[in-house]
């Protein structure tokens, strides 16, 4: 991966994220797409690793584009991909603080709020599908994806239990 | 990775307190170290229940906010507190405190990755991680389809996203952007 390559990586993941409304996991298709199908600077497994590892490590979820960041290109592409990923929204929210938005009830912000919900959900969905077909390559790995989802919705659980759970699940060779 | 601990100090009004940004960065390094699984749980345990640097209401308002916004939930909210206890350098403290210890730790991941990624059993233990991950990102959206509203319009807009970004694997930028117009009409004026 080049120079140009990694400016075109990092203004790609600026863009994206500005529409991560939700959290990164909306955007994650999309940057799926751009470095594993459209680049092939990742393999899908590759990518699916680096996001199982940023679930699995402390800290905020979005951190795992500092690791595809650094399978792509080191130290200089864990920097570019973080900081492309974090810096716009961080502007954007420093400039609406400092716009001190005094009416959350005015009807556009309302409207922004209540249009853009359903659309963040379908692709945060769409994010589970797409990591889904890219981990459940067997019918074991599809019934812990399910379990995943059951235990997830039924109970509070911390997920770093599951995770575990996993990383145990495919070392003894089960899934 | 063991952090000096910032003194507690309920003593004053929350809205008219200023608390120094190194006390900050230490604040949001803690939390975000702390946050196995997501952060939001400790963020709310540290920032309201530890230090009652924010009440309960504040803490929520500031949440739904960093919801609408992009980026990550828990950064937006990291710069807005930060700012408001202590100005711009304050949301920078902030936020370079939830982010410098995970940003380290995913390098370090990556090298092990990169030392041991090949080795079966790493192999296989991240197959099994990954499609817990999948559960995981799964039942956070059915979680988040409790909010809709019982009308088919929403659930229309979650399914075309859902069709396009999922399905049939569009770019984003060209179904959020064809969307986001119809979606906002459309709930002009509605209750939410």
């Amino acid at each position: 991966m080049d120079r140009s390559d990694l400016a075109a990586l990092g203004l790609h993941f600026a863009l994206l994220s500005l529409m991560a409304i939700g959290g990164v996991s909306s955007i994650l298709p999309d940057m799926q797409r751009y470095v594993v199908e459209a680049h092939h600077w990742l393999s899908a497994k590759e990518f699916a690793d680096a996001y199982a590892l940023g679930q699995a490590a402390p800290g905020p979820n979005m951190m795992f584009v500092t690791l595809v960041g650094w399978q792509l290109s080191g130290w200089a592409g864990a920097i570019v991909a973080t900081l492309a990923i974090v810096g716009p929204p961080i502007l954007l929210t420093m400039a609406v603080t400092r716009l001190n938005a005094r009416n959350p009830d005015a009807p556009l912000g309302r409207a922004i709020r209540g249009g853009l919900g359903p659309i963040a959900i379908g692709l945060t969905l769409s994010s589970g599908w797409i990591l889904a077909r890219s981990a459940d390559h067997d019918w074991p790995a599809g019934v812990l994806t399910l379990v995943t989802v059951a235990l997830m919705l039924r109970t509070r659980l911390n997920p770093v239990w599951l995770i575990l759970a996993g990383a145990i699940a495919g070392m003894s060779g089960i899934v | 990775m063991p952090l000096p601990q910032p003194p507690i100090d309920n003593t004053t009004d929350p809205g008219a307190r200023k608390i120094r940004p190194l006390e900050l960065f230490f604040a949001f390094s803690q939390l975000a170290l702390s946050g196995f699984g997501g952060v939001l749980p400790w963020a709310h345990r540290t920032l309201v229940e530890r230090k009652g640097w924010l009440t309960q209401r504040e803490f929520v308002d500031t949440l739904a906010l960093g919801q609408l916004l992009p980026g990550p939930n828990i950064g937006n909210m990291a710069v807005m507190i930060g700012y408001r206890f202590a100005g711009y350098s304050g949301a920078a403290a902030a936020f370079a405190g939830l982010v410098a210890g995970p940003f380290v730790l995913m390098i370090a991941a990556g090298l092990l990755y990169q030392a041991y990624g090949a080795l079966p059993l790493v192999q296989q233990a991240l197959s099994g991680m990954s499609a817990v991950a999948a559960g995981l990102v799964l039942a956070t959206g059915l979680k988040m389809t409790r909010s809709l509203r019982r009308h088919w319009r929403p659930w229309l807009f979650t399914a075309l996203a859902l069709a396009g970004v999922g399905a049939l694997r569009w770019p984003l930028l060209a179904v959020v952007g064809a969307l986001a117009p119809f979606a906002v009409a459309a709930a002009w004026g509605r209750e939410d």
